[in-house]
């Protein structure tokens, strides 16, 4: 039997104050078919927290919620106080202003070179003079290590070079609240812990709450306070990186062991192999 | 077996319609959101004039090009046809009619659908396949307002201008035809279409039908971007629809216009 959330969220100081509060959280684009199955999640300022899971188990969904993207079927999200289901769209907007997100993939504009990428949330939310733009678009670029790529184009950064872009842009305006969606995705052991290492220092620099979404459980214990682990919908354990390492937890054994077999099976759900062979003769 | 088929059938049918049914109404909700942010996309000139150098001057070229052999074809044809009755030195007014009224809007409308209603879509579709929509929400930048607007209006704005210059090309291609190759009387050739061609009538008709033009190829290639599935398939598939789309809402409503707006010609 896997640990319990409540259990696991139990050793992890959540008396704080908490950027984002997950409370009994359900959704499905179908509701046949749930993604999110009752989230409880909290998520205390100033740490930052790892929220694992095989892919399609509903992780890029919670942030999504957190966003404001989706709205939830169940339950509430509470990020800064605020209950984002009920907010309006002023609401919504005034808030996202104190988010940043790094998207998969980094979703930088195309037609934008790297400086006005991350010039873009600067000039559209602010009336600072076109230098005081420059020397802060200059000051975040040279945070990722790419102040000479300032008037690349997107399509000539490689992986490594465009997350790291987009990381400078989800920071641009001092948030409150960084998310990352898979930042380790499809990265050279270098840029990884490139990557690694900025999402933490920029996350204290800043003094801002950092949740990275990610099945890359080795490059994330490197630089969470927590993780929570993700399954079917539903948060089934969790931990500090040192609990996880010791973890007993069928779950998080198999997830920090790469097993192929375990809670998450192998198999799609099917008939037995034999019922299925005998049915062809 | 064949009661099961006809109620697939029925589904299908209905299915095919309700869908349609929420398209429609989604394009009306999507056009009155484009209208609501049109006054951002005019207060930022810069990308509103950066979507009429990308949809119009882009498309200068084969605009161009294909009014100058629609206007010589068309004055080797009309030559043929008024040599019967001894009226090729109507040449003039034959060309100008049929393509301020006409062939001006209509071909050019068909080669902006495929020249820079194609492209609006498959930026806009890539965009939203790629996250670029996504992470502009997430920065609390409306993409309506920033993304649709501009290139809804660079379209709108491009195309009578695009329709105009198809149109003055043509009569220049039959100007070339007409008056250097196969001889017809200078004067005659200007004089005629001087005299025939109403300024309101005519040209002012062709220049409303190719700003109505401008709006439907527009609109169709801001919403099928918008409304692309987030995959290389459905942006191909968004694409095509733009163009299909596009070509026959022009046809169609070219006929409607017709009969508005030149009721008096006999129709």
């Amino acid at each position: 039997m896997p640990k319990t959330a409540p259990a696991a969220v139990a050793t992890f100081d959540t008396h704080g104050e908490n950027a984002v509060v997950l409370e009994a959280v359900s959704f499905g684009y179908d509701r046949r078919r749930p993604i999110l199955k009752g989230i409880d999640m909290r998520i205390p300022r100033g740490k930052v927290i790892a929220i694992m899971g095989a892919s399609g188990s509903g992780k890029t969904t919670i942030l999504r919620l957190i966003g404001g993207q989706l709205r939830p079927q169940a339950g509430n999200i509470v990020v800064a106080g605020q209950s984002v289901p009920q907010l309006d769209r002023d609401g919504l907007y005034a808030l996202r202003r104190r988010l940043g997100m790094l998207f998969q993939f980094g979703a930088l504009f195309t037609d934008l070179s790297v400086f006005e990428n991350i010039a873009f949330p600067l000039r559209e939310h602010t009336d600072l003079p076109d230098d005081m733009i420059r020397d802060l678009v200059l000051l975040k670029l040279n945070a990722v290590g790419l102040r000479g790529a300032a008037s690349l184009k997107p399509s000539e950064l490689s992986g490594g070079m465009g997350r790291r872009v987009a990381l400078a842009r989800a920071v641009a305006l001092d948030p409150m609240l960084v998310m990352y969606d898979e930042p380790f995705a499809g990265l050279d052991p270098i840029s990884l812990g490139i990557i690694g290492q900025l999402i933490r220092q920029l996350n204290d620099a800043l003094g801002s709450t950092s949740v990275v979404v990610t099945h890359d459980v080795y490059e994330s214990m490197k630089i969470v306070d927590y993780l929570y682990f993700v399954s079917e919908g539903r948060v089934v354990a969790g931990g500090t990186p040192a609990e996880v390492r010791a973890s007993t937890d069928p779950f998080v054994r198999q997830f920090v062991d790469a097993a192929p077999d375990g809670p998450v099976p192998f198999h799609y759900a099917a008939r037995p192999l034999a019922e299925e062979l005998a049915r062809a003769l | 077996m064949r009661s099961s088929a006809i109620a697939r059938g029925v589904r299908y049918i209905g299915a095919g319609t309700i869908n349609a049914i929420v398209r429609l109404g989604f394009s009306a909700r999507f056009f009155m959101a484009v209208l609501y942010h049109s006054p951002s996309a005019f207060r930022r000139l810069q990308l509103t004039l950066r979507e009429i150098y990308f949809s119009g001057v882009l498309s200068l070229v084969i605009i161009l090009v294909s009014g100058l052999f629609v206007g010589m074809v068309l004055a080797l044809q009309g030559v043929e046809v008024l040599n019967r009755y001894g009226a090729e030195e109507s040449l003039g007014i034959l060309v100008a009619l049929s393509l301020v009224r006409e062939l001006g809007p209509v071909v050019a409308g068909l080669l902006f659908a495929s020249r820079a209603g194609s492209a609006v879509t498959a930026e806009i579709g890539l965009m939203k396949a790629t996250d670029q929509l996504s992470a502009m929400e997430m920065m609390a930048v409306d993409p309506i307002a920033r993304v649709v607007a501009p290139r809804f209006w660079g379209g709108v704005i491009s195309m009578p201008l695009l329709a105009a210059l198809f149109s003055a090309l043509g009569i220049f291609g039959a100007y070339l035809v007409g008056v250097k190759l196969i001889g017809i009387d200078n004067g005659a050739f200007w004089g005629n279409m001087q005299a025939a061609v109403d300024f309101k009538r005519d040209i002012g008709n062709g220049v409303l039908k190719s700003v109505v033009f401008g709006i439907i190829v527009s609109l169709i290639a801001v919403f099928e971007g918008y409304d692309a599935r987030p995959t290389a398939e459905g942006v191909s598939t968004a694409t095509t629809r733009t163009v299909v789309g596009s070509s026959l809402a022009i046809l169609a409503a070219d006929f409607i216009l017709t009969v508005l707006l030149f009721r008096g010609i006999g129709v």
